[in-house]
Order: C-alpha cells, then sequence, then structure tokens
C-alpha cells in the first residue's frame, strides 16, 4: 500500500481514529507520519487539521447561492486589523494570527466554534490570576457605573457621587497594577 | 555505547517511577496551550517578533520555587544536533513540528523530564506534565500550578468570553488536553473493544492506537484524551476523562481475571511463547514485536512471569522505533537490518532484566 500523503513511499504506518464515533483510517509512510507529528503523547493534531478545514468551509456563508458573490467579496475583504491575517486565510489554514484575530473574526466565530466543540461557543474554565483580576473589577466597574446612572436618574446626586468615588479608586488601582 | 547507558538517557526519568493503577494506565499526560499576549502568534510572527517572544518569556521566567518541578533548563532547538532532535521528538518532549519547522524555538525540561515546555510551537507556550500512571486530578494540579506560576511572569492572552486564546480553534477556552495511555490485551483480544470505543468517542473523547496498525493498536497501548476545549471546566474535562478510563480499567481487569479462571492454561502458554519469542528471535518485525510484549506485559501483571520489570513494554516500545534503532546503530538501516537490530536489543534487554534480578529463563 502506497502512503496516502505523499502517494510515492510505502505506506508503514496504519492509524484508526475514532472522532464523535466515526473511524477514520490513515495509512501514511515514516516519514508523512512524522510531519503529521501523530506521535503519543507529543502533539494532537494530524487530521485534526483536515477535520478543521472541512468544517469551516461547512460556513453557510461561503459557497451558498443567494447573494454569493456580495458575500464573498466581503470575506475577500475581512482581515485583522493587528496581526494583518484576512479571514479567507484563517478558513485555509485553521490557524489565527494573533489574539485579536477572536475579535477580528468574531462575527463569524461561533457557528465554527460551536461545530468544534459539541454546541460549546463560550468558555467557563479557569480564568487567570492577574488577567482575571484586571476582569473582575472590570465587571465591578460596570456594575457601579450602571448604580451611579440609576442615583443621578433619581436625583441622589451625593449617593452618585460616592459611587464615582469608588468607581475612581478602583480604576487608579487598577491603573497602578497595570503600570508593574 | 552500552545497552544500559542508551537506555537511561533514552528513557526519560519519569517513566521508571511507579504510579497508581500502573498495571493498566502506562502514563498520564496534561497539556496546556497559552499564548503571551501583544506577541503574534507563531504562525503569523516574523523571525523579529518570535525572537522577541523568546527572549520576553525567558528573561522574565526565574527558577520555580515549587519543589514538585525544580530545576528548569532551556534549550534551544537550533543549537542541537539531527540526532539529539529526534531524541527528543521521540521521548515526546518535543512534537516533530518543533524540531524541524519552528524558528526561535526551545524546550524547557525539569530534571526528570516529567515538565516541559515548548517555546513558539504552534502556540507561544505549551506546557506539558507527564506522570507515570493514572494521575489526572494530581497531574492537573501540577500543570494548573505550573501555569499559574508562570502567568505572574508573562501576560497571558486571554478573552473573557472565550477563555485563553490559542492558534488553532480547536484548543481554544481551556487550551487543556489531558490524556491517558492504556494497556487493554485483554479487551483486545476478547474484542470488546470495538464495542466499547465508538460508545467512548459518542463523549467527546478520542482514542487512538499507539503506534497504530489498521484498526488493531500495536502493543495493545491505546490513547485517550478530551476532544473538546470549550465550555466545559477543566475540572469538567477530568472529571469526564478520569470517569471512562476507570470504567476500562475495572473492565480490563474484570476480562483478565475471567481469562486467568476459565483459560488460565491458554493464557500461560501465550504468555510464556511470546517470552520465549522475544528472548530468543533474531529477526522481528515491529509488529510481532508489539504484540509479544503486550503479552510479556499482561504475564508480568498477571504475575504469570517473574523477575521482569512491567515498565518493559513501555520502555521497549519507544526503544524498537526506526528512529531509536538508528540512533542505536548510529547508522541509516534498512528495513531487513532494522528487523535484526530490533531483534537483538529485545533479546539484550531482557538479558539485563535476568542479570539484575536473576529471574527465570524462558
Ligand atoms: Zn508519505
Ligand atoms: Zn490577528
Amino acid at each position: 500500500m502506497r502512503c496516502q500523503e505523499c502517494d510515492h513511499r510505502k505506506a508503514t504506518l496504519h492509524f484508526t481514529k475514532i472522532v464523535n464515533g466515526k473511524k477514520n483510517e490513515m495509512h501514511l509512510c515514516e516519514m508523512c507520519a512524522k510531519e503529521k507529528g501523530d506521535d503519543l503523547p507529543g502533539s494532537n493534531s494530524y487530521s485534526i487539521h483536515d477535520l478543521l478545514s472541512g468544517l469551516l468551509n461547512l460556513d453557510p456563508s461561503i459557497g451558498t447561492n443567494v447573494g454569493y458573490s456580495q458575500r464573498a467579496n466581503q470575506e475577500e475583504a475581512l482581515r485583522c486589523q493587528k496581526c494583518g491575517l484576512y479571514y479567507k486565510d484563517f478558513v485555509k489554514n485553521s490557524r489565527f494570527g494573533c489574539s485579536h484575530c477572536y475579535k477580528a473574526f468574531s462575527a463569524k466565530l461561533d457557528p465554527i466554534l460551536k461545530r468544534v466543540h459539541g454546541g460549546n461557543h463560550t468558555h467557563t474554565g479557569k480564568i487567570p490570576e492577574r488577567a482575571g483580576g484586571r476582569l473582575k473589577v472590570q465587571r465591578e466597574v460596570a456594575k457601579l457605573k450602571a448604580e451611579m446612572q440609576e442615583h443621578i436618574h433619581n436625583e441622589e446626586f451625593e449617593r452618585a457621587a460616592e459611587v464615582r468615588d469608588r468607581i475612581r479608586n478602583l480604576e487608579d488601582a487598577q491603573g497602578k497594577e497595570g503600570d508593574e | 555505547m552500552s545497552l544500559e547507558k542508551f537506555i537511561s538517557e533514552a528513557i526519560s526519568p519519569w517513566m521508571k517511577e511507579t504510579g497508581p493503577d500502573d498495571d493498566i494506565v502506562m502514563s498520564t499526560r496534561i497539556r496546556l496551550a497559552r499564548n503571551v499576549e501583544e506577541f503574534p502568534f507563531p504562525f503569523k510572527s516574523s523571525e523579529d517578533a518570535s525572537k522577541a517572544l523568546y527572549k520576553h518569556v525567558h528573561e522574565r521566567l526565574p527558577q520555580p520555587s515549587d519543589e514538585r518541578i525544580g530545576k528548569l533548563t532551556w534549550i534551544p532547538i537550533d543549537g542541537l544536533s539531527e540526532i539529539e532532535k529526534t531524541v527528543l521528538v521521540e521521548k515526546h518532549l518535543t512534537s516533530p513540528q518543533l524540531a524541524e519547522e519552528s524558528t526561535q524555538a526551545a524546550v524547557v525540561l525539569n530534571n526528570d523530564e516529567s515538565v516541559s515546555m515548548m517555546v513558539n510551537e504552534e502556540d507561544h507556550l505549551r506546557i506539558q506534565c507527564l506522570f507515570s500512571g493514572f494521575q489526572l486530578g494530581p497531574g492537573y494540579k501540577v500543570a494548573s500550578d505550573l501555569d499559574d506560576w508562570i502567568e505572574s511572569y508573562v501576560d497571558y492572552a486571554f478573552d473573557e468570553k472565550k477563555g485563553y486564546l490559542t492558534s488553532c480553534p480547536t484548543n481554544v477556552g481551556t487550551g487543556l488536553r489531558a490524556s491517558v495511555m492504556m494497556h487493554l490485551p485483554a479487551l483486545t483480544t476478547t474484542k470488546q473493544l470495538n464495542r466499547i470505543l465508538p460508545a467512548i468517542s459518542q463523549l467527546g473523547l478520542v482514542v487512538r492506537g499507539i503506534y497504530g496498525e489498521g484498526s488493531e493498536a500495536r502493543g495493545d497501548l491505546f490513547q485517550i484524551s478530551n476532544q473538546m476545549t470549550l465550555g466545559k471546566s477543566e475540572e469538567d474535562i477530568i472529571e469526564e476523562l478520569r470517569g471512562v478510563v476507570l470504567q476500562l480499567i475495572e473492565r480490563e481487569r474484570m476480562t483478565r481475571k475471567n481469562l486467568q479462571e476459565h483459560n488460565q492454561l491458554q493464557l500461560v502458554d501465550q504468555v510464556h511463547r511470546s517470552y520465549g519469542i522475544l528472548a530468543n528471535s533474531r529477526i522481528i518485525e515491529s509488529k510481532e514485536a508489539g504484540r509479544h510484549l503486550s503479552n510479556l506485559r499482561l504475564g508480568i501483571d498477571l504475575d504469570l512471569i517473574q523477575g521482569i520489570q512491567g515498565n518493559i513494554l513501555n520502555e521497549l516500545m519507544i526503544l524498537i522505533q526506526p528512529a531509536f534503532l538508528q540512533q542505536f546503530a548510529k547508522q541509516q538501516l534498512s528495513p531487513e537490518e532494522r528487523d535484526e537490530r530490533r531483534a537483538t536489543l529485545i533479546r539484550e534487554r531482557l538479558k539485563l532484566e535476568n542479570l539484575n534480578d536473576g529471574g527465570d529463563r524462558p
């Protein structure tokens, strides 16, 4: 049997992988298997990539008939301003270019993430200590600002001023932390 | 180089430790994918930016005070010979991609090689902790503490809604891949595994035969890991995997007991035949070697064979891979030559066991 990757050398390694109940067989030569890096417990990514570009291409806005060219044009232009990665290259390689890509492509991301992560698109796990600390402060500030608006609305200006000071204290403390 | 020295360099110290349920679970691995804010991911990074990331992390991280981790050594990949790179890959301390393609890459190792961190691989940081036996819970704790410690020095790319941001969307969220390597000879022989595996994959877990051969796994070794990283907490991911592994352990033990009760003679025969072949063959293919090593290991676990250490299976499964055979021979080998070297290496390795322990000979 020839290696299905290079179609050149003899396939000496045979992998079976079962993803969500579907059996997937691969027949590779040593060289290509090494490139795919499916050793254990090393990386985890052979065929994940193929699987993924398949999934990404299932994006309903790609390849449908109605308004195809218009959508395609928008897609051509969609790009991360920070690292310069085009959305179409993200689909092609299934790799983000930087952390900002997640924001740049956010409108298109959730359906893709849902497919990859069994219907989930929101993180519910660990929050890092420091970045998480900032998050907590941000949440607190947002809550206090709403409270302040309410006081202003009710013409309770003294209490609004108190809340404003608390917001300032929190923001100051956070500013110092950020300077470290 | 003597075989003993070769093995001691080829096998990571952590592998020689014993661990819970290590008659069935060979090892546990926890991997966390992390990126540093403000730096482009390695995939989109210029050489200069990769260099800056390397420098940024290297300068900020001191030596850890956590004694479970110990001293960390930075090994720049560029400075390694091809052979040294291959060894790191075969020991699963780096990926082939890191060894061959990455620029400004490093692997950071602790003394017993149970902790390794790849720098500038697919993500900026890939933290990996390896443990002997079945240690998902404690293993995750060590990895998570190490993660906290690193985060106290570098700013992680983290988003409130999407979690830890990774280069590939399959890792986003927790960035956690937990895997367990299991030896399941009884479930394999009795063909029960064929029925169990599809059910496991329904639970969002991935099962993979190691050094696979068609639908079988060589050496009856399987890796089970979580597939999804987003929308579940780390604790839930670990707990779900743990639950499935516990069930598999129980079934494997039950099946082994059944085999012993109802097919004692066949079992003893099979184990000793395998021992005989491993101890005497002059040419052996890796598929055949895997089968007999699995039987030998089963015999050791069931106390049908004394005087040989159980870790001979995991150890030899690594050593009989082509890269290691060629490294031991210090030359390229044809498949025929490899089969011969493989047989020799296994025979010599078994002789070491007998010398050390005076165990029974086949
Ligand atoms: Zn090939
Ligand atoms: Zn970007």
